[in-house]
């Protein structure tokens, strides 16, 4: 049995099938919409999420399964004092897979240590969010039509954003792609990232606060959201928070075809004027994130 | 300069970091032994400024490369007639359990008490453990 906790639990092999699937299904859906029949996701969110988990449960109704679980702790054993691992147990016999959201990193890392069925990572705090990688794979191999031979501009909360060091994790494993890294100085990746993943692995980047300057060389500029529910201190919040603009003067300077991810919720990261840009192709990634989880549904449950 | 009397038959726990050696010996649970049992605090070194030592006698049955995890200054003498017959290098283990705690306070771990502290060691040149469920750098002495 497989779960998926971290996108390095995965092979290169095994990504480029996954998304050749989620392409397929992409291109033809009907050919797969009762291939789960009788078949049930549990969506275990103990933290707020509007696009993930309905995005699982898109996945799976569309695979002709069924879905059920809970959307806060509140409304779960956990108001109680369950631990994750009771849970699990529990949910393991109600279903044949489970997406888990938790706001403590590592929490379906413990679930699928006493899990029956596959577990997958839905977000688990600042830590990794393995879903949503694909997802932004599934959308650069989409429309650029490869994975290596690039450069990336991540943009925003490069520290607390999990959806970035899922997506560095995982892009450093192809060829030739190089990292801009735009961030305020309280807010750079994580030294860990720098160290074992980016200087060990002889990766070129470049850590900056200015947008503008590098702009020209982007392929992609992934933009991400100052994450108030990640500081513990709202002051901090307040002052990084307008960090990072993206609008109609800066985006003068990208090239053509560069495109613009984002792994949504936007606050005002992104203004609204860049939503008609051909280039704006965020809500295309949250379309494609639907049909990345079927076929990783598909997977693990051995389809 | 305070004098300890050598040992007969035993080990010294030598180069502990200056303040460490209740930590050691709280994780050893050496008040559990009925052995004798020298904590020697804050002794000169030339290498270190100042070093803790442990000296025990007797025989232990413990597994000593955890203390590398805990302190990797840390070497062991093993003594027998009074004589060091044996000095051991720490080899660091892959995984640790219930030894050192993570202290990510956005780890699980920091709300289920009951969860096990497990660390996997994931570079050994520059002896770094990291934590299996949140993946943070375990910051030792």
């Amino acid at each position: 049995m497989r779960h998926l906790i971290s996108p390095s639990d995965l092979s290169v092999d095994e990504l480029d099938r996954i998304l050749k699937l989620g392409q397929s299904i992409m291109k033809n859906p009907e050919k797969y919409s009762h291939i789960c029949d009788g078949k049930k996701l549990a969506t275990l969110f103990y933290e707020p999420s509007t696009r993930t988990r309905l995005s699982f449960e898109a996945a799976m109704l569309n695979l002709g399964g069924k879905v059920l679980g809970f959307s806060s702790a509140d409304s779960s054993s956990a108001a109680k004092g369950e631990s994750v691992a009771d849970t699990i147990r529990i949910i393991s016999s109600y279903a044949d897979i489970c997406a888990m959201r938790h706001p403590k990193e590592g929490a379906p890392a413990v679930a699928a240590m006493y899990s029956k069925i596959p577990v997958i990572n839905a977000g688990d705090g600042g830590h990794n969010h393995p879903t949503q990688t694909l997802t932004d794979l599934i959308t650069i191999k989409t429309l650029m039509g490869r994975l290596d031979n690039m450069t990336i501009g991540m943009c925003g909360d490069l520290k607390f954003g999990r959806t970035v060091h899922s997506l560095i994790n995982t892009m450093v494993r192809y060829n030739n792609v190089r990292f801009i890294l735009i961030s305020p100085r309280e807010l750079k990746i994580p030294d860990y990232l720098r160290q074992e993943v980016l200087e060990e692995g002889n990766i070129d980047y470049i850590e900056t606060n200015e947008l503008e300057k590098y702009m020209p060389e982007l392929d992609i500029l992934y933009m991400t959201r100052v994450q108030k529910e990640r500081f513990f201190n709202e002051e901090d919040y307040i002052r990084l928070k307008d960090s990072f603009i993206l609008d109609t003067t800066k985006m003068k300077y990208a090239k053509k075809d560069m495109y613009i991810l984002h792994p949504l919720p936007r606050v005002n990261e992104i203004a609204a004027e860049i939503d008609s840009d051909p280039r704006a192709v965020y809500f295309k990634q949250a379309e494609y994130g639907v049909y990345v989880r079927m076929a990783l549904i598909l997977t693990l449950l051995n389809y | 300069m305070l004098n300890i009397s050598g040992l007969n038959q035993g080990i010294v726990i030598d180069h502990i970091k200056a303040g460490g050696a209740m930590k050691i010996y709280e994780y050893l649970n050496l008040e559990k032994f009925d052995c004798q049992v020298a904590i020697i605090k804050n002794a000169r070194s030339s290498k270190m400024g100042k070093k803790d030592i442990i000296k025990i006698e007797g025989n232990l049955d413990i597994d000593i490369n955890v203390l590398g995890v805990l302190d990797h200054h840390i070497t062991i003498n093993v003594i027998k007639d009074n004589q060091i017959v044996g000095k051991h290098t720490l080899e660091l283990p892959e995984t640790v359990t219930n030894i050192i705690k993570c202290r990510n306070p956005r780890c699980i771990t920091s709300i289920e008490p009951e969860i096990p502290h497990t660390f996997k060691l994931t570079d050994r040149k520059r002896r770094i453990y990291r934590c299996v469920y949140c993946e943070s750098k375990f910051k030792g002495n």
